[in-house]
């Protein structure tokens, strides 16, 4: 096909005489039906993206360059010196030390310029922004099911707004799977019973692969999905249009009240557990002497094994609820903690 | 007069009874004590695993010259890519050279009559068919679709094959290693030959002995692993499934803590064997034995402290990520010294290509691209891109197939005349060498693309964009296969045809090459006394002398 096009551009430029001009059109737009079927690089698309990149392009030309350096002296050596007789004898060489200090030492400090850029790198991508929107995700098999604090539940797609950084909170109701986005450059597994999390910045709209990483069974390769940046405009107008759900916190606070949760943990403290008002993300004294930040974890181990959090000056009689909520239900929950810590934060201002 | 050198002459003329001829039967065979012969009944049993994983390895590649998956179901294609990776890397990479090459060589290397415990490396046999068996028996059933890996909690809880029998054969096959790893320590230490002192080892007897001790202290971790695994699938003990109060990222430790060392109990060995061609290739002593010698140590120590490194997006905690990634940058540099001394050692050599060192040479060039690509995943930021993608696939292949299977491949050409005492058509070889380099790097190079564009690894169904590099790395497979017949078909024409080899037909160094071929099942007439270091080969300085 693409051979086809420059014969013809070729023959055409030949008898018109107009050789010049025809190939660059001609030879264009092979490139460009080229670049489309035979692509090198995934959409640039986040704002880590360039950054891993830019490493993944050292790392290629120093394979390069070495891979180069290793087969050229082979080369060399395979030719100049191939046996010419049965005879000959080589000169008696051991070893030198200077070479082997050489080449144990350059290649660990190239080693050490590289492990601290890509673990500034490594750090930032696993560090969200205080100021990230949340989306909540469930991996079951076979399908992703994510639900934004704002309400909208979404499934194998995401929605996210360009240059507004997005943190993900990550469960499975099952087997561990993995949420990859090759245009984002990012990836995290997803574990049953605990949460991961990691954000990305999306800085080109556009509609990308949403992939499953880790091995899940029979449909694993089914359990893809579309990533879609959108300006923030355009977003805001698809969550005004989504917005037959409410916000999670409020979600959240309809099951806390109807598992009657609002009994004891009474706002101002005074009930017989303790008050969840401004405790998210800050250290809670325990009585067996540690003092846990607050984070998705905690609270889901609070609510599954109370007994493995008591909190110091509390009676441990809360009971187990393990096996009474659906993964979305404590995402839910959670999200109402933590909106309980930002309204009191509201209020204090 | 059974001393180190390489003098022709001095070797014993082929001697009428050897290993081969002493004894006839099946009850022979069976029942031998002969390391050699016990060597060769792995090669048996390991040729005939590869090629089962190999088939495996034909259809998936088959099928993912479609997008949608031109031939199988999803589940099958699951089965398929989980039987390849088992059989593989548990039934033929472990146990390819150090059982086959190194049970052959090892007495031989070191001046020895037998390995230390004659009965027990049978019995290691035994064992080892008893695990091929019962994975055997797995694929005949139904198969199994966990990967290689058996994350749980999918293989615990969730799949709907034969898990446990498969886990079960690789418990049982570990044995086989353990007792291999022991037998060759206390075989390397005790049994030398008078003169062979640690210095005047081969390398290949180095490399032997760092990967035994692998053998020995890697192993009954993965077996512990697998019997944990078996309880939660059966009895519902809750281990590793968070759902009955487990953890799964305990299994991953676990699991890694073997798996990783293992990715060395696969290339040391090949190592050791690329070290013993490029010398008598060269005709020259190894550039910087004991560099060469003693990164093969470092690599067994610091294998055993990399395993998080499987698990930088699993879910491990940062800290533990920044460790793992500079201890991986620490185990690269051993690799790196030992690809830089056999190219230095290529230097004012005597150089020759036959078969063997054409093998040698694609290994050094492979093996350099399989290590450093795995920078790109010892590297945090870079491995989050590329981690569980084809690049992962590529990547390992290039070490496993690129590096191991080249270095089997060699050793088995280098040292088919002693084990044989006959030649092969060494221009069908050289041949074979060339099909196989080409094909493996069609088959393999596009892979690295595909990982950098995103697509994961285990998907029998793929988006179309991904679909020319899929064609490349399927056309490149059918090649490959066609260099992995080719030998075994002039193997058994050389088995009973080819042309008698005599005692040393490269005039190699190495006690090996001192006695007839094939060697008579005493391996020695007289004990050889060894009075000079390895890779003795006549000098311009002697010459002038």
């Amino acid at each position: 096909m693409i051979f086809d096009v420059s014969i013809d551009a070729t023959i055409n430029a030949a008898v018109n005489g107009t050789m010049t001009t025809n190939l660059a059109q001609h030879g264009w737009a092979g490139l460009q039906t080229l670049a489309a079927m035979f692509p090198l690089q995934p959409p640039v698309a986040s704002s880590i993206a360039g950054d891993i990149d830019r490493l993944y392009y050292l790392l290629t030309v120093i394979t390069l360059f070495f891979t180069a350096l290793i087969f050229s002296i082979i080369f060399y050596f395979m030719v100049k010196y191939r046996r010419r007789s049965n005879d000959d004898r080589p000169p008696d060489i051991h070893g030198s030390l200077v070479l082997e200090l050489a080449w144990t030492i350059i290649p660990s400090l190239i080693c050490v310029v590289i492990f601290v850029w890509s673990s500034s790198l490594y750090i930032r991508a696993y560090h969200p922004p205080a100021n990230a929107a949340e989306v909540f995700v469930i991996g079951k098999q076979w399908m992703w099911h994510l639900q934004h604090t704002e309400g909208p539940r979404e499934i194998n797609a995401l929605h996210v707004p360009v240059g507004v950084p997005v943190k993900l909170t990550m469960t499975s109701q099952d087997v561990i799977h993995g949420f990859y986005v090759p245009a984002f450059r990012v990836k995290k597994d997803v574990l049953p019973g605990r949460y991961t999390s990691f954000w990305f910045e999306a800085t080109e709209a556009g509609t990308y692969h949403l992939f499953c990483t880790e091995f899940c069974g029979t449909s694993h390769t089914e359990m893809i999905g579309w990533v879609y940046a959108m300006p923030p405009r355009e977003y805001a107008e698809w969550l005004a249009n989504n917005e037959n759900d409410e916000p999670m916190a409020q979600q959240g606070e309809r099951i806390f009240n109807h598992y009657t949760c609002n009994y004891c943990h009474v706002p101002d403290g005074s009930g017989r557990g303790p008050s969840l008002v401004g405790i998210f993300g800050k250290p809670e004294k325990l009585s067996n002497g540690q003092s846990p930040v607050v984070d998705e974890d905690l609270i889901r181990r609070a609510l599954m094994e109370p007994n493995s959090v008591p909190v110091e000056g509390f009676a441990p009689i809360m009971p187990t609820f393990k096996g009474q909520f659906t993964e979305e239900q404590i995402l839910q929950l959670i999200a109402y903690v933590k909106s309980l810590g930002s309204q009191e934060r509201a209020n204090a201002k | 007069m059974s001393t180190a050198t390489i003098d022709l002459h001095e070797a014993p003329a082929e001697s009428s009874t050897n290993y081969l001829n002493a004894t006839y039967g099946m009850k022979s065979w069976l029942l031998t004590l002969d390391h050699k012969r016990i060597g060769m009944l792995y090669l048996g049993t390991i040729t005939l695993m590869f090629l089962v994983g190999g088939i495996a390895a034909v259809l998936m590649r088959l099928n993912l010259l479609e997008p949608q998956g031109a031939l199988v179901e999803p589940d099958t294609y699951n089965k398929l890519f989980s039987i390849h990776g088992i059989l593989m890397v548990f039934f033929f990479l472990v146990p390819s050279i150090p059982a086959t090459l190194g049970n052959f060589l090892i007495p031989l290397m070191i001046g020895a009559r037998d390995v230390a415990f004659p009965r027990l490396n049978l019995m290691s046999w035994y064992v080892f068919i008893t695990g091929c068996a019962f994975v055997l028996y797995a694929v005949m059933a139904g198969g199994v679709d966990t990967g290689w890996t058996f994350y749980p909690p999918f293989s615990s809880s969730y799949s709907h094959s034969h898990v446990v029998a498969a886990a079960l054969g690789i418990f049982i096959a570990g044995f086989s290693s353990i007792l291999t790893g022991l037998n060759f320590i206390v075989t390397i230490h005790k049994m030398r030959a008078p003169g062979m002192t640690w210095f005047r080892l081969p390398l290949f007897i180095w490399a032997m002995y760092a990967t035994s001790l692998i053998f020995v202290l890697g192993t009954p971790v993965i077996a512990v692993t697998l019997l944990l695994l078996g309880a939660e699938r059966l009895l519902h003990v809750g281990i590793f499934d968070p759902a009955i109060g487990g953890d799964p990222l305990l299994f991953q430790h676990l699991f890694w803590f073997y798996s990783h060392p293992a990715v060395y109990i696969m290339i040391l060995p090949g190592m050791g064997v690329i070290s013993e061609l490029i010398t008598a290739f060269s005709r020259k002593k190894i550039f910087g034995y004991s560099f060469v010698a003693f990164s093969s140590l470092a690599i067994a120590i610091i294998s055993f402290v990399v395993w998080g490194h499987h698990m930088f997006v699993t879910g491990q905690s940062i800290y533990a990520g920044l460790v793992f990634s500079v201890l991986s940058f620490v185990v690269a540099i051993p690799s790196a010294v030992k690809v830089f001394n056999w190219t230095a050692t290529l230097y004012k050599g005597s150089i020759s290509y036959e078969a063997p060192m054409l093998y040698a040479l694609g290994f050094i060039g492979l093996f350099t691209m399989g290590g450093l690509t795995g920078l790109f995943l010892a590297s945090l930021a870079t491995d989050i891109h590329l981690n569980s993608t084809y690049f992962i696939v590529a990547h390992f292949h290039y070490v496993m197939v690129g590096g191991a299977v080249m270095a089997f491949l060699g050793g088995i050409h280098y040292w088919w005349p002693k084990i044989t005492g006959r030649m092969y058509p060494d221009l069908w070889a050289r041949f074979a060498a060339f099909v196989i380099f080409i094909g493996f790097n069609l088959t393999f190079f596009p892979q690295f693309m595909l990982g950098y564009l995103g697509m994961p690894r285990r998907y029998g169904i793929y988006p179309e964009e991904f679909q020319v590099l899929n064609v490349m790395s399927s056309a490149g497979a059918s090649i490959l296969a066609v260099g992995y017949v080719i030998p075994l078909v002039y193997f058994f024409w050389s088995w009973n045809y080819g042309p008698p080899a005599g005692p040393n037909p490269w005039g190699a160094t190495g006690l090996e090459w001192e006695t007839a071929s094939p060697p008579p099942t005493e391996n020695f007439e007289h004990t050889p006394i060894v009075t000079e270091e390895p890779y003795n080969y006549p000098t311009a300085e002697v010459a002038s002398e």
